[in-house]
């Protein structure tokens, strides 16, 4: 080396954390971006909650009553989105930015550089994404999925600006996935082995390949729609030799990995925390890894579960029926070692531990409602009700979010250094708890009564339980407000000092560093036991 | 793997170039999501301008940004664990490009093996043959749409032959020019690689006649059915590709006229050329499934 590079290098070093606007702008650190992440996925949680206070208003009574039946289209959708791509998925990337280096001793993310182009182009899609509510003809109202006909022949101008939109949050997640994938494979301490790295490095490792083999996919999927929208194809058009059916496929075998993608960084954060608060070491860390690998595997052969109804021939219905039930195999693997750690265990229920539990009983539950919807003939009645909308809210609110705050409650004192306000946090769950149940559970029952999901209105017989539901979702919503008082708290850096474990029983390389973690996470590589 | 190695863990400076990146992707979907439609619909508006701005802001970037990198890398300020991550995205990156195109490919096997013979009443489909479109008849190439287009298939022989070889013979051409490189044979290097653009370029430009000849003499568009869909997506997207992956050795030709790139230390050279020997293949797969069978 020569000595002018020494000096550049050396230089390096010594550079401190710059402040003001561009240190959030420039930033190659992976706490920064974390944290941008973070905030990024919280406030879209928050708009996408907020439009599905709409959707519960509207719901409230039967009969129109708030809003046109095209607008609440437009709203079901972006909320759908927004909670999908902007929500659950960057809150995620932001925990692994954070965690990931810190796991496994080393000193950033393997490609800063392209860390912060991946967070920075996120805004700008989510704000083209919004914007188009606001353009003539309004935004996307054909639902997250965005079938064909309706995203093609029925859907309005502004169809051009989600198609681009959605290219860009896809290649903000293969370049988040690209990083987090090779900071894995190239940036492990010494000794950091495959099988001693912490379940969370596993389960995302598994996810950002997952991501790098299906958003490109959704890529191919949104590019086909543009054409036979705009350019005169007819892939999606029976008349020009096309299929929509062929739309759901593809859409599909994108979308039913991205479902994986949603829930397996949880398993990962769960089985962080279900040892620390039973003060045993992890029940079956091995099988825990076997049965994540096959579960991304699996997820790749069940894609049609999704289109029962559509028409297809009867032994693929049989294949994916069968596919989709043995994917019940390993998830129930997880479910069991979770508990089997805490058998025995000595158990606090501090409030990480909380989600965590709450996440075991009501994940199990949107999975026990999976499997009924996997078995064809019972799908065909339940296809498109409120049954399936229960389903995926008890598998993404009370399963993916729900395990994005155990992470946050779990690893907040560690970034900060203070404790969060643990009152607040109590009431914060409790009150999620109780109105995500009362938000979520009826819907069981009026799916099965029948009424139809993306409907602004329904028969009269739903009325009641309709109203439970709306109060429910009022309620949740209102104590994510408590979750943000909390947070503004915690970055203000109010709070008792913590100590570097934080928890009693917390084990990992994340807990020998200082809190709060300091700038640069390993300048030199740790030493693994 | 040595403790030595890691000891120089090394983490990139702050930088601005991606948060231009960031404004320039911003701009070109914006102004592409409105340029679309003003294209389509005939109007006028300001889509275009905004799509121009934002390629432009994205060239800009990608040229500050390459030659920041190219300068830290000629400092020797990288380490060898970081020439590792890069080849490792690389890997990955193409990986995606892969799923990209088996996403079209998939489209096509699916409306050869699927939904043309179903929409002539195959399977348990009968009705629908005969309800809807009675005269219709599945052959692939689907020459004729049941809604009555007509087209001609484009044959493997002829430009799509030579074609396929000029861009085969450019894959091994540029797997010349890496050995040259790796044995520091900068003459033989600057042949071969060369050699490779000039024969990439031919395939631009007789994959542009082939397209003349197609819109003008065979009646096969872009709107031609599902046949004249996939043939042009597929081989549309794959001559983006091969452009992209063009110009990309363009730069490495004059990075080596101006003595970048050691036997050990070629990053970039390597990336380029496996997206090089990448679109090969693709084409392969193309010739294969779109021109051939
Ligand atoms: C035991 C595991 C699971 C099984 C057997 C299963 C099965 C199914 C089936 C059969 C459907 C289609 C229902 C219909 O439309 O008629 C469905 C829908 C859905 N599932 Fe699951 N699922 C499982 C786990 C998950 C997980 C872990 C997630 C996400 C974290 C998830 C998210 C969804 C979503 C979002 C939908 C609805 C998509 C839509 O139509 O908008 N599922 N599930
Ligand atoms: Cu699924």
């Amino acid at each position: 080396m020569s000595t002018a590079a020494e000096e550049l290098h050396h230089d390096d070093h010594h550079h401190h954390a710059p402040s003001g606007i561009k240190r959030w702008l420039y930033t190659t650190n992976h706490k920064d971006i974390g944290t941008l992440y973070l905030w990024f996925a919280f406030i879209m949680f928050l708009v996408g909650g907020a439009m599905a206070m709409v959707i519960r208003a509207e719901l409230f009574q039967p009969g129109l009553q708030i809003v046109e039946p095209n607008f609440f289209n437009q709203m079901t959708t972006v909320h759908g989105l927004i909670m999908v791509f902007g929500a659950v998925m960057p809150a995620f990337t932001g925990l692994a930015n954070w965690l990931v280096p810190m796991m496994i001793g080393a000193p950033d993310m393997a490609l800063p550089r392209m860390n912060n182009w991946s967070f920075w182009i996120l805004p700008g899609a989510f704000t083209i994404l919004l914007a188009s509510l606001f353009m003539e003809g309004g935004g996307p109202a054909f639902g997250w999925t965005f079938y064909a006909p309706l995203s093609t022949t029925y859907s309005n101008d502004t169809t051009a600006l989600f198609v681009f939109s959605v290219h860009i949050m896809g290649i903000s997640s293969i370049m988040g996935a690209i990083n987090v994938i090779v900071t894995i494979f190239n940036m492990r301490a010494p000794g950091m082995t495959w099988m001693k790295m912490p379940l969370f490095v596993w389960t995302w490792l598994i996810t950002a390949f997952l991501l790098i083999a299906v958003m490109p996919v959704l890529a191919g999927a949104v590019t086909m729609v543009l054409t036979d929208k705009f350019f005169g194809t007819s892939f999606f058009d029976a008349a020009g030799g096309g299929d929509p059916v062929m739309f759901q496929h593809i859409f599909w075998f994108f979308g039913h990995p991205e479902v994986y993608i949603m829930i397996l960084p949880a398993f990962g954060i769960i089985s962080a925390i279900i040892p620390t608060f039973s003060r045993k070491k992890l029940f079956g860390y091995a099988s825990m890894v076997y049965a994540t690998t096959s579960i991304a595997l699996l997820s790749f052969i069940v894609w049609a579960h999704h289109m029962f109804t559509t028409g297809m021939p009867v032994a693929a219905e049989l294949f994916f029926m069968f596919a989709t039930m043995l994917i019940s195999v390993p998830t129930g693997v997880k479910v069991f070692n979770w508990v089997a750690t805490m058998w025995r265990g000595s158990l606090s229920f501090e409030v990480p531990m909380l989600f965590a539990l709450a996440f075991i009983v009501l994940f199990t539950i949107g999975g026990l409602s999976g499997l009924m919807l996997a078995i064809v003939p019972v799908d065909f009645q339940y296809h498109d009700t409120y049954f399936v909308v229960a389903h995926f809210h008890y598998v993404l609110v009370t399963g993916a979010i729900f395990s994005i705050m155990a992470a946050v409650y779990y690893w907040l004192p560690k970034w900060t250094g203070k404790m969060f306000d643990i009152t607040l946090a109590k009431w914060h769950f409790w009150c999620s708890l109780i109105s995500v149940n009362v938000l979520f559970f009826p819907m069981h029952f009026v799916g099965l009564a029948g009424m139809p999901r993306r409907i602004p209105d329904y028969a009269l017989q739903f009325a009641d339980f309709n109203q439970w539901i709306s109060i429910g979702g009022f309620a949740f919503g209102l104590s994510q407000l408590i979750f943000l008082a909390l947070l503004i708290k915690a970055c203000r850096k109010q709070g008792e000092p913590v100590t570097d474990q934080v928890w009693e029983g917390a084990e990992g390389l994340e807990w020998e560093l200082p809190s709060p973690a300091p700038y640069h996470t390993f300048e030199t590589p740790p030493v693994i036991k | 793997m040595a403790q030595q190695e890691y000891e120089k863990y090394y983490v990139p400076d702050q930088s601005p170039w991606p948060i231009v990146g960031a404004v320039a992707l911003f701009l070109i979907a914006f102004g592409a999501g409105n340029f679309v439609v003003e294209q389509t619909k005939g109007e006028s508006g300001s889509g275009g301008w905004i799509l121009t701005a934002g390629l432009v802001t994205l060239i800009f970037m990608l040229v500050g940004w390459f030659r920041h990198q190219i300068h830290e890398s000629m400092a020797g300020m990288y380490s060898a664990q970081l020439g590792r991550s890069y080849r490792q995205g690389m890997a990955w990156f193409i990986f995606s490009e892969v799923m990209f195109f088996a996403a079209f490919f998939g489209a096509l096997f699916y409306a050869r093996v699927i939904a043309v013979p179903w929409l002539d009443g195959a399977g348990n489909n009968a009705m629908t043959g005969e309800i809807l479109w009675p005269s219709f008849e599945a052959i692939w190439p689907l020459v004729q749409t049941p809604g009555g287009i007509e087209t001609t298939a484009m044959p493997w022989t002829g430009l799509p032959l030579y074609n396929t070889i000029i861009l085969m013979i450019s894959s091994v051409t540029c797997h010349y020019a890496h050995v040259a490189l790796e044995k520091n044979d900068r003459k033989k290097l600057k042949m071969w690689l060369g050699l490779t653009i000039v024969l990439g370029c031919i395939f631009l430009f007789l994959q542009v006649e082939e397209y003349i000849h197609a819109y003008t003499e065979m009646n096969l568009t872009l709107q031609s059915g599902i046949y004249g869909n996939t043939f042009f997506l597929l081989t549309g997207f794959h001559g983006m590709h091969v452009t992209l992956g063009t110009i990309i050795l363009i730069v490495l030709f004059f990075r080596i006229l101006k003595g970048h790139f050691t036997p050990e230390n070629h990053f970039a050279f390597q990336a380029g050329s496996w997206y090089w020997h990448f679109v090969d293949v693709v084409w392969v797969m193309l010739f294969f499934f779109v021109y051939i069978l």
